[in-house]
């Protein structure tokens, strides 16, 4: 009996990168805001670059909370568009390529969106990271933590639901 | 506007960057109640095929006028940061169309303000985003 040779490290490395790049390039608010994803096998880390444009108190140089909110809810379209994506682009079903040209999966759509401040925002760069919680056919519930310099210190978390795109699960 | 809310307004936005970045527009801010626009721009766009804005854009946009509704409240104390914010949304922005977001601040203890808003585009009677909020009052 032969076994398949795994593919070369760089060929998965490749096909994963080009389409999270393109799920996160797609999308124009989160170039508006700044926001890159890090991404080890595939668990993803959203990275939100500091700018003053992102600045809701200039007397105290603190982050916006409208900026805060929109960062944690982009990571969690993202984190919750990805996982969905995952098992597709493994087996090589979806295209990168086809991603890149703009053929764009449908994406969640959030239903309520609950952020809890816990900290100032500081003027520095923020990072965020998604946990599905429950995804099913219709719904999901996705649990988001952002941190700054300590990542046992959050400053900020929230919780959105999300309905499914049709036609996906 | 009155002379004495544009100017509140003015300030309200060199003190608040990132409201200047998404190109939000005052056009009431007092005694507990604001009402600020934001006009449609594809820089905001969340959904690349339907051009929808992005639920975050409305979250920042609401944040803002919870805040600025918090802040303007009598007994609010002149600063203030968002506790918690709950968006709902209620239906997705027509693509095109300005976003108008209204609030009010209802009550005021020592500590928190209690906020509610809403957000509609052209068409008033089918809300976007609903909104509820705490937010810091007094010299936290």
């Amino acid at each position: 009996m032969t076994q398949m040779q795994p593919e070369p490290v760089q060929v998965i490395k490749q096909r994963r990168d080009a389409a999270l790049k393109a799920l996160v390039e797609g999308v124009p608010y989160s170039r508006f805001l700044g926001v890159e994803f890090d991404r080890r096998g595939d668990e993803l880390t959203a990275i939100m670059r500091f700018s003053d444009s992102l600045i809701g108190n200039a007397a105290l140089s603190a982050l916006h909370g409208g900026a805060t909110a929109a960062f944690l809810e982009v990571s969690a379209i993202i984190g919750l568009s990805w996982s969905l994506l995952w098992d597709d682009i493994e087996c090589g079903a979806l295209d990168p390529d086809a991603l890149v040209r703009g053929d764009l999966p449908r994406l969640p759509r959030t239903v309520s969106f609950t952020v809890d401040y816990l900290r100032s925002g500081l003027p520095r760069d923020a990072y965020a990271r998604a946990r599905i919680n429950r995804s099913g056919r219709r719904y999901a519930s996705v649990h988001v933590e952002a941190w700054q310099d300590n990542r046992a210190r959050p400053f900020a978390q929230a919780t959105g639901h999300f309905v499914m795109p049709r036609g996906d699960g | 506007m009155d002379e004495d809310s544009s100017t509140i307004a003015r300030q309200f936005f060199d003190a608040v960057p990132h409201a200047k970045a998404l190109g939000m527009q005052v056009t009431r801010i007092e005694d507990g109640h604001a009402e600020i626009a934001m006009d449609y721009d594809e820089r905001f766009v969340g959904d690349p095929e339907t051009g929808v804005i992005h639920g975050g854009a409305v979250s920042a946009l609401m944040d803002t006028c919870c805040g600025a509704a918090a802040l303007s409240h009598p007994d609010s104390g002149g600063s203030t940061a968002t506790i918690d914010l709950r968006i709902d949304y209620m239906r997705p922005a027509t693509p095109g169309q300005r976003i108008r977001a209204v609030a009010e601040c209802f009550q005021v203890t020592r500590s928190v303000a209690f906020v509610r808003g809403r957000a509609m585009d052209e068409d008033d009677d089918r809300p976007v985003a609903t909104a509820t909020g705490t937010f810091v009052a007094g010299d936290a």
